[in-house]
């Protein structure tokens, strides 16, 4: 009798780089701001070999769920083929298995920084969002410790108050990304710095988003079908970029998020954000067949 | 509290005599931090509409009680009740952090001494106002500015500089805005906590005339705490006085200051005249 005959062949067991304790405890956490939508759960980020700041949160959350029957998306500003987004794309796929796309309504997860895909998610998807910041009262409360006791309050006077200052200063609301909402009535979030435009994709949406910021240490969820509203007075309607009009150079696209590229002379060019979506309605033009989801905006109006 | 008073002061005295049910009641209030023990067994009562002034020296317990009444702060031991309408809340030092801060933010007003206590420097005077609106629930932006000018216009300050920074203001100006932000919501109850100390004499006159007219038009009830006798004497209905965490003396103003009993308040009416 060998050794190999009372052993089953070799097979991975865990995936994802994280061992099984790290994964343990990100899952708990994970179930735990499901349980509380929006409400920041502390974790120990563990290190992965990536900087701080590079998407660390988001990448320990994807490791977390990959398996090799995932298939993931990586995008950076709505980019699929940017060096830190493939880098990333490729790391979870060599440590997991899973594989990888730039379709969206390929993936199984998406793994996004600072930009929600144009086409629709579905409720078999998941969103992870890689976040600097997620300490909406940061700007208002330096300290972390009355930080969190305003979040147990719901005492969100100061945040107000500071939407109310930039009206008396500048006639109108002028927070960009990450523009502070409330989720499901109860906790207010900073959506990572995904642009205005994004945010009304996060309002009772089919799929599941986790938040995930490694260097702060917390993630918080937006479960499905979860109201997400931005915080807004009753007579200054929340706004998003005028982006409704412009054209994308290079995929003839419009009515959604652009972005804006200096050009010779002065004067500005447009390209599609959301590079996949570009590249999918060029295939599409020049006869390909490529399917193109069901977007949240369609003509520049929100209608997801 | 004994009745043996002057004609002339049982004549003032009589119709508040007469009011039943105070608005805010504080019983055998205690409070130790450390080895020090800044309030002793103290009873409060206001009624409404009336200015109860709180005089003592420096570390009399005062401010500390004042903090108590704004629920700031939790007594070792002691009841604080406020009758409001259509609300019993019971022992307030009972409550939750987040039931005392919307009770506070609806119901209680307070000016502090120091203006960085009260304001939020960096902001506009109108935002200091329009937060308190903020807490309690208004949402729409020309509600909030509308009731900012109101409460500004009410407390005599410029509105020409509604949106001027307080840190850009001068200390009255400064102790208006805080005024404003107090009355914001028509208080039940308005706690002045030395409101004119290091202020000079004119503007300290111009505070006081706004506060009394404050108190005569909206019926505002107030609680002065001073080491101020004049400013005391010029305000109040009433007058508790305070020495190492105990009241040593309550009565009526014109009682206290004409026919002082403690040998404390004698002292300290004797050194102001």
């Amino acid at each position: 009798m060998s050794l190999s005959s009372l052993t089953k062949p070799w097979a991975a067991t865990s995936y994802g780089f994280l061992d099984a304790s790290a994964k343990r405890e990100l899952r708990r956490k994970m179930l735990k701001a499901i349980a509380v939508p929006g409400c920041q759960m502390p974790y120990a980020s563990r290190e992965v070999p990536m900087a701080r700041g590079w998407g660390t949160g988001g990448l320990q959350v994807t490791l977390t769920l990959v398996n090799p029957t995932s298939v993931v998306k990586v995008i950076d500003q709505g980019a699929d083929d940017g060096v830190n987004a493939a880098s990333i794309r490729r790391f979870i796929s060599r440590v997991s298995g899973a594989g990888e796309t730039w379709d969206t309504l390929a993936a199984s997860i998406v793994q996004s920084r600072h930009r929600v895909p144009e086409e629709v998610m579905r409720e078999d998807q998941i969103l992870v969002l890689q976040v600097p910041n997620p300490e909406p009262l940061r700007g208002v409360e330096p300290n972390i410790s009355i930080a969190r006791q305003m979040h147990a309050d719901a005492d969100y006077g100061k945040l107000w108050l500071t939407l109310y200052e930039q009206i008396v200063r500048k006639g109108r609301i002028m927070q960009g990304a990450g523009y502070p909402s409330m989720v499901n009535g109860r906790h207010v979030m900073t959506p990572s710095p995904i642009p205005r435009w994004d945010v009304p994709k996060l309002n009772m949406a089919k799929h599941l988003t986790f938040l995930s910021a490694g260097r702060e240490k917390r993630l918080f969820a937006v479960p499905p079908f979860t109201r997400v509203e931005p915080l807004v007075f009753s007579d200054r309607p929340y706004q998003v970029e005028h982006h409704a009009d412009l054209t994308c150079r290079r995929s003839g696209v419009s009515g959604y998020f652009m972005n804006e590229l200096p050009i010779d002379g002065g004067g500005s060019a447009f390209e599609v954000s959301d590079s996949n979506l570009g590249i999918k309605a060029i295939q599409q033009a020049e006869g390909a067949a490529v399917e193109i989801g069901k977007t949240w905006y369609r003509n520049g109006e929100f209608s997801a | 509290m004994s009745l043996d008073m002057s004609p002339a002061a049982l004549t003032r005295a009589t119709p508040r005599l007469m009011r039943a049910e105070p608005l805010l009641t504080m019983r055998d209030i205690s409070k130790t931090y450390g080895d020090v023990r800044a309030l002793r067994h103290v009873d409060a009562t206001v009624y409404p509409g009336e200015v109860m002034g709180i005089v003592g020296e420096s570390g009399s317990g005062k401010s500390t009680l004042l903090r108590m009444m704004n629920l700031e702060d939790t007594p070792d031991s002691g009841d604080y009740t406020l009758r409001l309408p259509n609300r019993d809340d019971g022992n307030l030092f009972d409550l939750t952090r987040y039931e005392r801060r919307m009770l506070c933010a609806r119901h209680i007003g307070i000016v502090y001494q120091n203006p960085h206590l009260g304001l939020l420097m960096r902001h506009s005077s109108s935002g200091n106002v329009a937060e308190r609106l903020l807490i309690a629930g208004e949402r729409s932006f020309d509600v909030l500015r509308t009731k900012a000018r109101e409460a500004l216009d009410a407390s005599e300050f410029p509105l020409s500089r509604m949106d001027a920074r307080p840190i850009e203001l001068s200390g009255g100006m400064q102790q208006r805005v805080q005024l404003a932000k107090a009355i914001a919501l028509e208080p039940a109850l308005l706690l002045l906590d030395e409101p004119t100390t290091g202020l000079d004499v004119s503007v300290q006159a111009l505070v006081l005339d706004t506060l009394k007219r404050l108190q005569r038009d909206r019926k505002i009830t107030m609680v002065l705490v001073s080491h101020d006798l004049g400013v005391i004497r010029t305000m109040a209905d009433r007058v508790m006085v305070m020495r190492h965490g105990e009241v040593v003396e309550e009565g009526l103003a014109d009682q206290v200051f004409q026919d002082p009993q403690h040998s404390y308040t004698q002292q300290l009416v004797h050194a102001k005249l």
